[in-house]
């Protein structure tokens, strides 16, 4: 039966190639513009560590004085001040914890005749390469006794590598940078979580290539590596003395087991702050404990403007949508003597009903298809924006299966209302006419 | 032209009626919003900077070796007197930032010490004496910086120098009787600072949209920025000459001092480079809003001329029955006409309020501004003139049906 209306369908639409034409064009541009929007959308909001992500917390803790203070209503800052971060650091109440800063490391190359350059680095500690399932490709990390002997060590990302040591087992070598020697003790291999949500709030690195360096915090402090953003909510005078100055610079990172974990650290967290309240150093009890998702999307890490367009692409999607049942239903109301002796012949309602969605259905898989091709073009163009995203944008099997789903479900219901209208048509008017 | 039988006629094609109205009404509430977008970025995009773009360059300038503040700040003063000499150059200056330049530092200003929530922000230049005559910012009160007023300001040194040049808006923004010269203000501090005068108009050096209301207001202090990782030089070149001195520059600098990073890709830039970059998105973002607008339009236009194709292919014998009781050509086209203006009509009625629907919307989601009303005009206009335009083909045929077609069996 299906082959017949196949059959059917496709000697229809061949009959009016232009309105054909119409129907499908439009339809095509309509996904094609969703296609293109959403893929970019579901690149900037995606998992960084798909694995991982559901275990990873991020604590926060309010240090502000009570000046535009409303309880429960106030947001805590984003980062930490350096006693909150290494006080809850040491207590080590969660599974792993690390508490991170990005910083600018100048690299001077070995070789006489060559330019020094910046690489993005983080300071961190021991915990930070596990935590996240940084996957290494020589060595490893450097442990917490490392952390607290300021040992000049450093981990380096493969891109850094390759440039430096021509992708050799490096571990061991001493790199320069800024102006004092580290020893790498493990390199990674490739690994760039986007967005990268670690760097959150912490300076503006959001997508791309991922870090080249990461040491320990207190042996980068100790050499005066400064972090790049830097938040103070008291007046400062002396901004050389970080540790000890009323801002905040750090952001830190849990990994949590379960939601009992979850629980117990929210409350200690609660309790952490208590304490300095009583201590007289905090004002606020507010504290936050989000997930990496929910983390994220508090940080509004996808641009509005994507968000905006992909709204925008939909609406454009419905339109189309309307703009095909329109013609749709010129197309099948012109075929109502066509219906009529089928039903004469003895089609029932349901095998016109049936005959019309495969038209409509075709339409959406050919409109599926040109739309497949204008959203492959469409990432083009974004390729070649100049975002940091901008390269990443690829079509995957999802989003190519859920092209196809789109245009089906589109057509689809482009396709009701026409074959409902020719599925209730009496036929005994149509054929008297003629 | 009478309105009922049309009116009769489209009571039997309801659903069609329907969905072109429908159509029009989704088409004008997109059109509208995406048009005033439109309209928005290409007002930021053009936004003026009070600077002499045409000549400008900036040179991002990295140190590469670690400098102490002084050793910072006399290598700074020996590379801008290297930049003066070169032949193609009218002056330089040194600063943290430039307008345009995407982020930067920007202070809360109040006009007390201890006053809790700020008055503005501003966006803080370092300059020296030659910072508003190498701009070509246009100084309309007060003085320039004396060259003994220049401190250094190294790693992590947090001060507030005593004097400062402000920009028109801040001005305004802090007196805004006008008599701003010589008045002090306060900056994230309990020393204040004093103006000593205002320039004409100086850009800020982010162009986010949270700064918005803070627009032009921007401050310049008299400090020579001696960070150890590097400076931004800011470059005028004699008119003409701007290609050439952008070569030249960077050559006399690693020339003089081999110790330093300038990025070979986008290390020297020329302001009308900066000003592409600062607005890529939005130029993106507009290009991308009109390209769906007219695609948007051509598609309803494609759905009326094919809805109405249709409709006046099934009424050709009606057609010939009028035209065989005398109704004119002009009658029958005008029929057609008329009949999409009263659908277009009740689709804008519809449009209208899904138009500000929508921009409530998206005040409330992306807190973009209300919709003005003469965007909702121009775009039923837009809509009335596509409508009419769409239909003319399809009822011209209408027009030309012979009256003989009363006699022949549907």
């Amino acid at each position: 039966m299906l082959g017949y209306y196949l059959d059917l369908a496709v000697r229809s639409l061949k009959r009016n190639k232009i309105l054909t034409a119409l129907m499908i064009m439009t339809l095509a541009l309509g996904i094609g513009a969703s296609i293109t929007t959403l893929t970019v959308l579901r690149l900037l909001s995606g998992d960084p560590l798909p694995q991982k992500s559901a275990r990873l917390f991020y604590p926060q803790v309010d240090p502000n004085t009570l000046d535009g203070y409303v309880a429960g209503q106030t947001k805590p800052d984003a980062t930490m001040a350096y006693p909150d971060a290494m006080n809850l650091l040491h207590a080590r109440r969660a599974k792993r914890q690390a508490v991170m800063a990005l910083t600018q490391a100048k690299i001077i190359p070995q070789h006489a005749n060559e330019h020094p350059y910046f690489s993005d680095g983080v300071m961190t500690t021991a915990d930070f390469f596990g935590m996240f399932d940084a996957p290494f490709q020589y060595g490893g990390g450097w442990t917490a006794d490392d952390d607290e002997n300021r040992a000049a060590l450093v981990v380096i990302a493969d891109f850094l590598n390759d440039k430096l040591f021509g992708g050799a087992n490096s571990v061991g070598k001493v790199i320069r940078i800024n102006d004092h020697d580290f020893r790498i003790v493990g390199v990674l291999k490739h690994w760039a979580p986007q967005p990268r949500f670690y760097t959150q709030d912490l300076g503006s690195r959001d997508y791309g290539d991922g870090d080249g360096v990461f040491m320990p915090l207190q042996t980068a402090r100790s050499m005066d590596m400064g972090p790049e953003d830097t938040e103070c909510y008291a007046s400062v005078t002396d901004v050389e003395h970080l540790e000890l100055a009323p801002c905040e610079w750090l952001g830190m990172w849990v990994e949590l087991g379960d939601s009992a974990a979850v629980t117990d650290y929210k409350s200690f967290l609660d309790g952490y702050v208590k304490q300095q309240i009583a201590l007289g150093r905090f004002k606020r009890s507010d504290t936050a404990l989000l997930g990496l998702m929910g983390w994220l999307s508090d940080q509004q890490v996808v641009p509005n403007d994507a968000r905006l367009q992909v709204y925008l692409a939909f609406g454009f999607l419905l339109i189309c949508v309307v703009n095909t049942v329109g013609l749709l239903l010129a197309k099948c109301l012109r075929r109502s003597r066509e219906i009529g002796v089928r039903r004469a012949l003895g089609a029932t309602r349901r095998a016109i009903f049936a005959q019309f969605m495969v038209e409509a259905g075709i339409v959406g898989l050919a409109g599926g298809l040109i739309g497949l091709l204008l959203a492959e073009l469409g990432l083009l163009g974004v390729r070649h924006q100049p975002a940091d995203y901008a390269s990443l944008a690829h079509l995957d099997i999802q989003m190519f299966l859920f092209t196809f789903v789109v245009a089906l479900v589109a057509s689809l219901i482009a396709g009701l209302l026409p074959a409902w209208r020719a599925c209730v048509m009496a036929p005994a008017p149509q054929l008297k006419a003629a | 032209m009478q309105i009922h039988p049309i009116l009769a006629a489209l009571r039997r094609h309801k659903a069609g009626t329907l969905l072109i109205a429908l159509q029009i009404a989704l088409t004008l509430a997109i059109v509208c919003n995406a048009l005033f977008i439109i309209h928005q970025r290409l007002a930021h995009i053009s936004e003026p900077t009070g600077v002499d773009e045409p000549n400008l360059f900036v040179i991002e300038n990295l140190w590469g070796e670690q400098y102490s503040t002084e050793e910072a700040a006399a290598k700074v003063q020996q590379d801008l007197a290297t930049l003066r000499q070169l032949a193609g150059v009218a002056d330089a200056t040194q600063s943290n930032s430039y307008p345009l330049r995407g982020g930067g530092w920007d202070n809360f200003i109040t006009m007390k010490p201890d006053q809790i929530s700020p008055t503005t922000d501003s966006s803080i230049y370092l300059g020296d004496e030659h910072f508003l005559r190498t701009l070509g910012v246009k100084l309309i009160a007060g003085r320039d910086f004396h060259a003994d007023e220049v401190q250094n300001m190294g790693l992590r040194q947090n001060f507030v120098p005593p004097v400062t040049i402000v920009s028109k808006a801040l001005a305004d923004k802090l007196y805004p009787n006008g008599d701003a010269l010589g008045k002090p203000f306060y900056s994230m501090s309990d020393k204040p600072t004093t103006i000593i005068g205002i320039v004409d108009r100086l850009h800020r050096s982010d162009v986010s949209t949270w700064s918005v209301p803070f627009a032009n207001e921007s401050l310049v202090w008299p400090v020579r920025d001696a960070q150890p990782w590097g400076v931004f030089y800011i470059v005028r070149a004699r008119p003409g000459q701007l290609d050439a001195a952008m070569r030249e520059a960077p050559k006399a600098l690693y020339a003089e001092n081999r110790m330093r990073m300038i990025s070979p890709k986008d290390g020297v830039q020329s302001f009308a480079q900066i000003r592409h970059l600062a607005f890529e998105s939005d130029r993106g973002m507009a290009v991308l809003m009109s390209i769906i607008c007219l695609v948007l339009l051509a598609i309803t236009g494609a759905g009326i001329v094919g809805l109405t194709s249709f409709w006046v292919g099934q009424r050709r014998r009606q057609i010939g029955v009028r035209r065989a009781l005398g109704a004119t050509h002009r009658d029958i086209l005008h029929y057609f006409l008329t009949e999409n203006l009263l659908i277009s009509l009740a689709g804008i009625a519809m449009g209208i309020f899904l138009a500000f629907g929508l921009n409530l919307w998206l005040v409330k989601q992306f807190s973009s501004q209300l919709l003005p009303l003469v965007y909702v005009l121009g775009g039923v206009v837009l809509l009335i003139l596509l409508g009419q335009g769409a239909v003319f083909a399809p009822a011209l045929r209408a027009s030309r049906v012979s009256p003989v077609e009363a006699t022949r069996p549907a």
